[in-house]
C-alpha cells in the first residue's frame, strides 16, 4: 500500500519560488507545510548563478545567486512548521490534492495536502524544438545545463563557444565562459533586438568585445564527434534565413540560450488551465490557478526577467494559500484581463475586485514613448522591450466591474525601424 | 597476441547481426558478435523507424516478403520472451482519392498474395472513427491489424543481452581489418586481437560490400539511401493510434505518421541515395516531411518538436535482401541490403540463416539450458504499488535522474551493468535525455554516473564513442585546488 500523510500544504519545488511561498505560509500561520525540491539542495537554479545583480529590488542590495538562495534557506530553518524534503521527485498531482512523490529515502510516498503550491520552475527549450540542422555531435549545450557544469561541477565544457540567443541566460553565459579562458565568437540573435536585459548587454557582452550580431541565426551544425563549426546567416524580416548570404563559425561549443518553458506537466497532471501566451497557469490576484486550492507562482507562471519579481509574488501566493486554509479566499468575483495593442502576456491573467494587483506585462515589440492604459488607469513608458518586464499594479478605482474584463494595452509609441 | 577462437563469428551489432547471435545461442556453438562502433545499435539500426511491417508492401516472392511476413508473426512471441517495447498497434494505408482507392485494391491483393492475414478496405467514414484526427480529405483506407511498432535500438540491446547470458562473446569497439580463408575456417584481422571463425556472417550493413571484398567476393554492391525522421512530444499520444502510411512510391514507403511506444509521435522517413555517409538533417528534409505528414494529421504543430535524426539504409542493386552464402566460400554467408522491411524481417532472417549454416555443414546440436527469456526494470511502467516495492528492495530506484522520462538511478546503472560505456548508450537503454528537455537537466548527472559506474575520469564520458568526449576536464580554479588538496 501507498504510504500516505495528510498535510495543509505542499510546496513543489524548492527554488526561489517555492522557498519564498513556503516561508510565506509559514508566517501566515499554516501548520503543516511540506517542501518537495527534486535536486539534493535547495535553490533551483539560483546556486549556479554565481553572478551578482540579484536582490536590488527585493533586499536593496546586490547579491550573488547563492547568497541569495542563502537568505531563504536561513528563513526556512527558522520555521520547523516547513518540512524539506530534498531528492524528491513528484511523480503525479491529482486535482483532489494528491501529490505522489518518489525518493531514494522514503521511496514512493502520497501527499494529501489541503492546498498546493505549484513552484516547479522552467526548463530550457532545447535544440531540437527550434529544429537546427546539421549533425548531432557532442558540444550542443544549452546555457543552463553548460552553467550547471561550469559553476558546480567545475568542468571545461568547451574551448571555443558559439552562442545562440541573448536572453539574460545566454549574455551572463558569454561572460562567464571569457572569464574562464574560453573563446566565444559570437552571440546570434534571431530577432532585431536582443532579448535580455540591456545591462546585460552592456555589462556581458560590451565590455569584453564579444560581437552581438542581431538578426541572425544558426542554420546548421557541423561536425561528426564533436562539433567542429557552426553556419551562420542574417535573416529576413519574417525570420527566414539568407543562406547565401551565410559564414561558417569554427567552434567546439554551442549554445543555445533560446527560450525557457514553465514546466507544467504536472499542472496540466492537476487539470490546471494555461495560459498559451505566458506558457503557464492561468491564474487570479492570489495566484491561484482555475482549481481551488491550488496555487501557482514563479517561473512555472511566467517566465521572469529578475528573481526578486519571483519572490516578491511567491510570497502573495504563499500567503494566499494560508488565507484559503482558513477558508478566506474563495468565490471573489474576478474580471478577465484583455490584451490590447502590443500586449503579449500579462500576469495574473484574473483581476479579483477590490484587489490592488501587481501586473507584469510583456510587449510584442519593442517601442518609445507609449501610453500603457490598463482599465481605467495608465501611465507613460519611455521605453518597451519584449524583455524586459512591463510593471503595473492595478487599483481597485482602475477597474470599473461592469465592463467584464480589464483592457491592458500600449497606445501612442514610435516604433523604430 | 592471443586469438579468439569460435564456430561462428557476426560481424555487424546491427538488428540483423544481433537477431542472429541471439538465434545461434540456441545452439552449442562458441560464438563472437564484432561491432565497430562503441555500442550495438548505434548504426543503421539505431535510426530505424521501429515499424513492424504487415508485409502489404513487398513484392510477392521475393525474400523481403517471406521473412518480413514470417518475421512479423514472430515478434509477439519474441516481445514477450526479450522484453523489448513492442506493440501491435496495427497499420492504416490511407487514400486520398478515388484513384488512389483502386492501388490500395491492389494492395490487398498484393498483401494476401504474401499471406497477410486480415487485411480489409475501410470506408471513409471507418477511418475517421478509428482515427478522428486524420485529414478529413481521406477517403478510405487499408487495415493492416498485424503490423506494429517496436523500440528499434531497444530491440537490438534485447537481442544482444540474451545471447550473451547464453554464452555469446560480444566484442565492440572492434573493426575487422581483413580475412584470410583458411583450411577449415577464416583467420580476421581487427583493430584488436585476431579471430579465428570456422565460419563468418557478414551483417555488417553499409559496410558489407567491403567486408565481402576482404574475401575476394565482389558481387555485393550496396548504396546508402538516407532517411531523416522528426520527433515530438510525448504529449502527443494518442493522436494516431495506428502507423500511418500514405500509398507507396517507387522507392519507399512514404512520408509516415508513426506513433512511437513511447507515446511520441514521429513522422519521416526521406528517402534519398547519397554518396557520403553522413548523418545531418536538412532543412530541406523537414520541408519535404512537415507538409506530407500534415497531409495526413493536419493538428501536427511545429512548436511540438522535440528532436531530428537521419539514418543511412543499406541498400543492394537487386530490389531484394541479399541473403545466400558467397560465391567465394560457402562458410561465408552474406546477409546484406537489409534495407526495409529489415527489422521486420530480422528474426526470420535469423532463421533462414541458420538453415543456410546447417547446410554448410557446421554441425548444429541445441543447447540443454538456453534461456530465452530476457528482462528489464523500467520504472516508468510499473504501476505504484509495483514501482514502491521495487524502491523499498533498492533505493537507488526511487532516485530520479531524468524528470522527463521517469528513469531512476537504478535503471541508469543497471543500463552501465548491460553495456552502456557512453552518454548515447544510457539514453538508448533508459530513455534518459530522450524527453522533451533533451537532456538539459540530466546530462551532468549521468556523466557522473558513468563516470563513477566504469570508473574513468568524467573528461573521458563522450557522447557516442572516442571524439565525442564532452568535457575538455576541469577549470582552472578546480585543478589547483585539488592539486594543492594533494599536496
Amino acid at each position: 500500500m501507498l504510504n500516505t500523510k495528510a498535510v495543509d500544504l505542499v510546496v513543489v519545488g524548492g527554488g526561489p519560488a517555492g522557498m519564498a511561498a513556503a516561508v510565506a505560509a509559514a508566517e501566515a500561520g499554516v501548520e503543516e507545510i511540506v517542501l518537495l525540491e527534486r535536486q539534493a539542495k535547495l535553490g533551483g537554479i539560483l546556486p549556479q548563478c554565481i553572478h551578482n545583480g540579484f536582490g536590488l529590488r527585493y533586499f536593496k542590495e546586490e547579491l550573488t545567486g547563492p547568497e541569495y538562495a542563502y537568505r531563504f534557506m536561513l528563513e526556512l530553518k527558522k520555521k520547523p512548521r516547513i518540512q524539506v524534503k530534498t531528492e524528491t521527485m513528484v511523480v503525479t498531482i491529482t486535482p483532489d490534492r494528491q501529490v505522489v512523490t518518489t525518493s531514494a529515502a522514503e521511496g514512493l510516498v502520497c501527499y494529501q495536502a489541503r492546498a498546493v503550491i505549484l513552484a516547479m520552475g522552467c526548463r530550457e527549450r532545447p535544440r531540437g524544438a527550434i529544429n537546427i540542422p546539421g549533425t548531432r555531435p557532442a558540444g550542443i549545450y544549452t546555457a543552463g545545463s553548460l552553467q550547471y557544469l561550469l559553476n558546480i561541477e567545475g568542468f571545461l565544457p568547451g574551448r571555443t563557444a558559439v552562442i545562440l540567443g541573448s536572453g539574460d541566460i545566454g549574455l551572463i553565459m558569454a561572460r562567464r565562459l571569457t572569464l574562464e579562458g574560453i573563446r566565444v565568437r559570437a552571440v546570434l540573435e534571431l530577432m532585431p533586438y536582443s532579448n535580455g536585459l540591456n545591462r546585460n548587454v552592456v555589462q556581458c557582452l560590451e565590455d569584453f568585445n564579444i560581437p552581438l550580431y542581431l538578426s541572425h541565426t544558426v542554420t546548421a551544425i557541423h561536425g561528426q564527434g564533436r562539433v567542429e563549426k557552426v553556419s551562420v546567416a542574417p535573416v529576413d524580416a519574417d525570420l527566414q534565413p539568407l543562406v547565401e548570404k551565410g559564414f561558417d563559425l569554427a567552434c567546439d561549443t554551442l549554445v543555445l540560450s533560446v527560450g525557457l518553458i514553465p514546466e507544467n506537466e504536472l499542472s496540466l497532471q492537476a487539470g490546471v488551465e494555461l495560459d498559451p501566451a505566458t506558457g503557464g497557469p492561468v491564474v487570479d490576484s492570489f495566484y491561484q490557478t482555475t482549481v481551488e486550492g491550488i496555487f501557482a507562482c514563479g517561473n512555472v507562471a511566467h517566465v521572469h526577467d529578475v528573481v526578486d519579481d519571483v519572490s516578491a509574488e511567491s510570497a502573495i501566493a504563499g500567503r494566499a494559500a494560508a488565507a484559503y486554509l482558513r477558508g478566506e479566499i474563495g468565490g471573489n468575483r474576478w474580471l478577465p484581463v484583455k490584451a490590447g495593442r502590443n500586449i503579449r502576456s500579462v500576469v495574473p491573467q484574473r483581476i479579483v475586485v477590490g484587489q490592488a494587483t501587481p501586473l507584469y506585462i510583456r510587449a510584442r515589440f519593442p517601442e518609445k514613448n507609449a501610453q500603457l492604459n490598463v482599465g481605467h488607469g495608465h501611465s507613460k513608458r519611455r521605453i518597451v522591450s519584449p524583455g524586459e518586464t512591463i510593471y503595473y499594479t492595478v487599483k481597485p478605482e482602475d477597474i470599473c466591474s461592469q465592463e467584464g474584463f480589464v483592457r491592458v494595452g500600449l497606445e501612442g509609441g514610435k516604433v523604430d525601424d | 597476441m592471443s586469438i579468439t577462437e569460435v564456430d561462428v563469428l557476426v560481424i555487424g551489432g546491427g538488428v540483423v547481426g544481433a537477431a542472429l547471435i541471439r538465434e545461434l545461442s540456441r545452439y552449442e556453438l562458441d560464438l563472437v558478435l564484432v561491432e565497430k562502433e562503441v555500442d550495438v545499435s548505434f548504426g543503421t539500426s539505431k535510426a530505424n523507424s521501429g515499424i513492424v511491417h504487415s508485409g502489404v508492401h513487398d513484392r510477392p516472392g521475393t525474400l523481403k516478403a517471406q521473412l518480413s511476413v514470417r518475421g512479423c508473426q514472430l515478434f509477439p512471441e519474441l516481445a514477450a520472451e526479450l522484453d523489448f517495447l513492442y506493440k501491435q498497434n496495427g497499420a492504416v494505408v490511407v487514400a486520398r482519392s478515388r484513384e488512389e482507392l483502386v492501388e490500395l485494391e491492389k494492395l490487398v491483393e498484393n498483401g494476401r498474395a504474401n499471406g497477410v492475414k486480415d487485411l480489409s478496405l475501410i470506408s471513409r467514414e471507418e477511418l475517421r472513427r478509428i482515427e478522428p484526427n486524420l485529414s478529413a480529405e481521406l477517403v478510405g483506407g487499408l487495415l493492416a491489424p498485424s503490423g506494429g511498432i517496436v523500440v528499434p535500438f531497444d530491440l537490438v540491446f534485447a537481442l544482444t543481452e540474451n545471447a550473451v547470458a547464453n554464452g555469446a562473446k560480444l566484442m565492440v569497439n572492434t573493426e575487422v581489418l581483413g580475412i584470410k580463408e583458411e583450411k577449415d575456417g577464416f583467420f580476421v584481422r581487427t583493430n584488436h586481437r585476431p579471430i579465428r571463425a570456422k565460419l563468418i556472417v557478414n551483417a555488417a550493413g553499409l559496410y558489407g560490400g567491403e567486408v565481402a571484398a576482404m574475401i575476394g567476393d565482389h558481387s555485393i554492391q550496396l548504396y546508402a539511401r538516407k532517411g531523416e525522421e522528426y520527433l515530438f512530444d510525448r504529449k502527443l499520444e494518442g493522436l494516431v493510434q495506428r502507423t500511418v502510411f500514405p500509398l507507396p512510391s517507387k522507392v519507399s514507403k512514404g512520408i509516415l505518421v508513426i506513433p512511437t511506444v513511447d507515446g511520441n509521435i514521429m513522422i519521416g522517413p526521406t528517402a534519398h541515395r547519397v554518396e557520403d555517409y553522413d548523418l545531418s538533417t536538412s532543412l530541406a528534409g523537414w520541408n519535404e516531411i512537415f507538409p506530407a505528414a500534415r497531409k495526413l494529421v493536419p493538428t501536427l504543430q511545429p512548436t511540438d518538436l522535440i528532436t531530428a535524426f537521419s539514418g543511412l539504409r543499406a541498400v543492394g542493386t537487386s530490389g531484394d535482401f541479399i541473403i545466400a552464402p558467397s560465391i567465394i566460400s560457402p562458410r561465408f554467408i552474406n546477409a546484406a541490403g537489409i534495407e526495409s522491411p529489415g527489422l521486420t524481417a530480422a528474426p526470420a532472417i535469423a532463421e533462414y540463416i541458420v538453415e543456410l549454416i546447417k547446410d554448410s555443414g557446421l554441425p548444429l546440436a541445441r543447447k540443454q539450458k538456453f534461456n530465452p527469456r530476457r528482462t528489464v526494470v523500467r520504472l516508468r511502467d510499473l504501476d505504484p504499488q509495483a514501482q514502491a516495492e521495487l524502491m523499498q528492495k533498492d533505493p537507488a530506484y526511487g532516485q530520479i535522474v531524468c524528470r522527463c522520462e521517469m528513469v531512476s538511478a537504478g535503471e541508469i546503472r543497471d543500463a552501465v551493468r548491460r553495456g552502456a560505456t557512453t552518454l548515447d548508450g544510457i539514453k538508448l537503454r533508459t530513455r534518459s535525455g530522450m524527453g522533451r528537455c533533451q537532456g538539459g537537466f540530466c546530462t551532468p548527472k549521468i556523466i557522473r554516473l558513468l563516470s563513477n559506474e566504469l570508473g574513468l575520469p568524467p573528461e573521458q564520458i563522450s557522447k557516442n564513442g572516442p571524439g565525442s568526449e564532452l568535457l575538455f576536464g576541469r577549470l582552472r580554479g578546480d585543478r589547483a585546488k585539488e592539486e594543492k588538496q594533494h599536496a
